[in-house]
């Protein structure tokens, strides 16, 4: 018996006689999602989506699968979160150069929201809206839906090939040079900047590509880590394990509702030989790091209240 | 000679082919351990090789040259439905006949299409005829200084993995063979002309490495889009390229052209969604999680209910694509097929 027709036959009774009921709930919750992404974000989502310059293949999707008959309904979803949960304040904007530009921003809240949140700010707030690109692990692709998820949100494998092709086409790219380490910071070093890696300033020398510092402020609130278990880590191979108290009560699984503050500073200029000694770089990644620093400072102190 | 030759190209060289060449079979001279090349009278027009010329592509690629040159074949399959302008010899690359075809004639280049890409063939069987039988061919190149050899390689020397670019340039290390042993002998085959590459500056070597060729080619791919239900695996829709049998046709013709030597990699249409991919051939499709698939897939395998072997799962799983940057600028490659008719070209195929 050919094993294929049985499979066939397995999905046919799967389609027609099994689940013609979760069909028709899919249906409905597909009608039911876009109808309140519409009513939620109204036009002008789509109205930003439609001007997103990215050149589309004619099967509707960038090279790297960026899909945007996808996108949006995750765009919707980041936009609520944003505005709703987080309340994300944004300043300076104005301030993102056209064309290529390398995001580079402090990492940290045990998940990486605060990529969610600068990338969905970028689209909602900067003119013309763009679409952020973050590199995910190489780990990711190996893993269902989620690789798929990611390419149709447009983020791509984490290799350098990738990120100077992203940068020849003019788009703007997000990098967190702390990596998992700034993200699995406990609560007594926040907002303390740990180690940058080197690789973002060698791909802008490379490229001759701007760097834009942005500061992001109420994500290191939004899960309280006390302590991060590494050697526990080490032995579930996870990059971190944080304890976070908070798992532990009703409804704590949430990220605590923190008011995101987000501010873009002024773009930095960099030359010189992307080959050069790390000593070199070195002393170019501390500029980007002091000026995130500051940044990070100054918001601490104008900022009034966690929450509101 | 035949009126097929006659039609609208009036074809000398075919007569003076026949006549200088006789039989071919009677060409294979006791003489054949002299390594030196026959007197061959220099009005005589050279000639393309092609090499596993009866495959598919190989009959696409001789029908498309062979009213404008001189077209040779060898292979060890009969060619039914020969052009009567083409010589044909029907003998094994890594026998010595093979040789006293390039000793008695004037060769302009060789295209190598005859690497076995069979993964149900024996190992040995193989990895012998495809790094044996290319060696020889090198060998005969360098020996009577044959201009110029296009081995037509495979994107599949890069192999889908989970940490690659989006896009493979031509320098990207050949790491197929790291989960698909039976690529590796391709990777070699690769290899061995690259070294030939820098052995033998004063012959033109071209490696063409497209993506998965699709059309009436009876190949992984092509089959893969053929089958009733295309198995896909659930949750994964890596982005994927393909090329229509005729452009790479095409890309092989440009890369006779004189001057034209190194690596390229050939893509077709822009990239799509494999999931678009499959949609287009308008088959049903079981998608699989990939836990199940590899185990189930194995004994089907084994048993030979599938022409599929296990590591083959990576291609729709990971990205394995290209950039054809280098063929675009210089050879001057452009794809002229869509997706839609890339991929409907595998089922017109069924019915030839």
């Amino acid at each position: 018996m050919d094993p294929a027709r049985q499979l066939v036959r397995l999905g046919d009774f799967a389609r027609k006689d099994g689940l013609p009921f979760a069909r028709d709930l899919l249906r409905k919750a597909r009608g039911a999602l876009d109808g309140v992404a519409s009513s939620l974000l109204g036009r002008e989502v789509e109205e930003r989506l439609r001007r997103v310059s990215i050149e589309l293949a004619p099967s509707g999707v960038d090279p790297f699968g960026w899909d945007p008959e996808y996108a949006r309904y995750v765009i919707a979803a980041a936009t609520v979160l944003s505005r709703s949960y987080f309340r994300t304040v944004v300043s300076g904007i104005e301030h993102m150069p056209q064309g290529r530009v390398i995001l580079v921003a402090n990492h940290s809240g045990q998940i990486p929201l605060d990529g969610v949140i600068i990338a969905i700010s970028v689209f909602l707030e900067a003119e013309p809206p763009r679409i952020v690109r973050a590199m995910v692990e190489k780990w990711s692709q190996t893993l269902p839906f989620i690789s798929t998820f990611f390419a149709k949100c447009g983020q791509v494998v984490g290799v350098p090939e990738n990120a100077a092709l992203l940068l020849q086409r003019g788009e703007p790219l997000l990098v967190f040079p702390e990596g998992t380490r700034g993200l699995a910071k406990t609560f007594q070093h926040r907002y303390e900047l740990t180690d940058f890696g080197l690789g973002f300033m060698r791909l802008a020398l490379a490229t001759d590509t701007p760097i834009l510092p942005v500061a992001v402020i109420g994500a290191e609130e939004q899960y309280i880590s006390v302590a991060n278990m590494k050697s526990v880590a080490k032995a579930l191979h996870m990059p971190s394990f944080p304890i976070i108290p908070q798992l532990f009560l009703p409804g704590g699984q949430l990220p605590l509702p923190t008011r995101y503050r987000l501010e873009f500073g002024d773009p930095l200029y960099f030359r010189g030989d992307p080959d050069d000694d790390d000593a070199v770089i070195e002393e170019k990644v501390w500029v980007v790091k002091a000026t995130i620093q500051s940044m990070l400072n100054r918001g601490l102190m104008e900022r009034k209240s966690l929450f509101f | 000679m035949s009126t097929r030759s006659t039609n609208g190209h009036p074809h000398s060289v075919a007569e003076t082919s026949d006549a200088t060449m006789g039989d071919p079979y009677e060409a294979d001279a006791p003489d054949s351990d002299g390594g030196a090349p026959l007197p061959i009278s220099s009005t005589e027009e050279p000639a393309v090789v092609i090499t596993g010329i009866v495959g598919r592509l190989g009959r696409r690629l001789a029908r498309r040259m062979h009213r404008d040159r001189r077209v040779i074949g060898i292979d060890r399959r009969p060619f039914e439905g020969r052009p009567k302008d083409i010589t044909h010899y029907q003998i094994d690359i890594r026998r010595k006949k093979t040789r006293d075809v390039f000793r008695s004639t004037r060769i302009s280049a060789v295209v190598h299409l005859g690497v076995m890409h069979d993964p149900r063939a024996s190992a040995a069987d193989h990895h012998t005829w495809n790094v044996a039988g290319f060696q020889k061919i090198l060998e005969y190149v360098a020996l009577y200084q044959i201009p110029k050899i296009v081995l037509l390689s495979s994107a599949n020397v890069y192999g889908p993995r989970p940490d690659n670019p989006q896009f493979l340039s031509e320098d990207a290390p050949l790491l197929g063979g790291a989960a698909f042993s039976e690529i590796r002998d391709l990777v070699e085959v690769d290899m061995l002309a690259q070294s030939f590459f820098w052995k033998h500056p004063e012959i033109e070597t071209v490696i063409l490495r497209p993506v998965h060729i699709v059309g009436t080619v009876r190949n992984a791919p092509s089959n893969y889009l053929r089958l009733n239900v295309i198995p896909t695996l659930l949750g994964f829709d890596p982005m994927v390229q393909v090329i229509h049998e005729e452009d790479l046709v095409r890309a092989i013709g440009l890369a006779l052209k004189p001057g034209v030597r190194g690596i390229f990699n050939l893509a077709g249409p822009p990239p799509a969604p494999l999931s678009r991919i499959v949609k287009t051939t308008g088959r049903a499709t079981v998608p699989i999680p990939h836990a199940l698939a590899g185990p189930m897939l194995a004994p089907l395998w084994r048993l030979r209910m599938a022409s599929f072997p296990v590591p083959e799962l990576d291609h729709v799983r990971y990205v394995c694509m290209v950039d054809d940057g280098r063929a675009r600028a210089t050879l001057g490659y452009a794809p002229s097929k869509s997706m839609e008719e890339s991929v409907r070209a595998v089922s017109e195929g069924l019915w030839e």
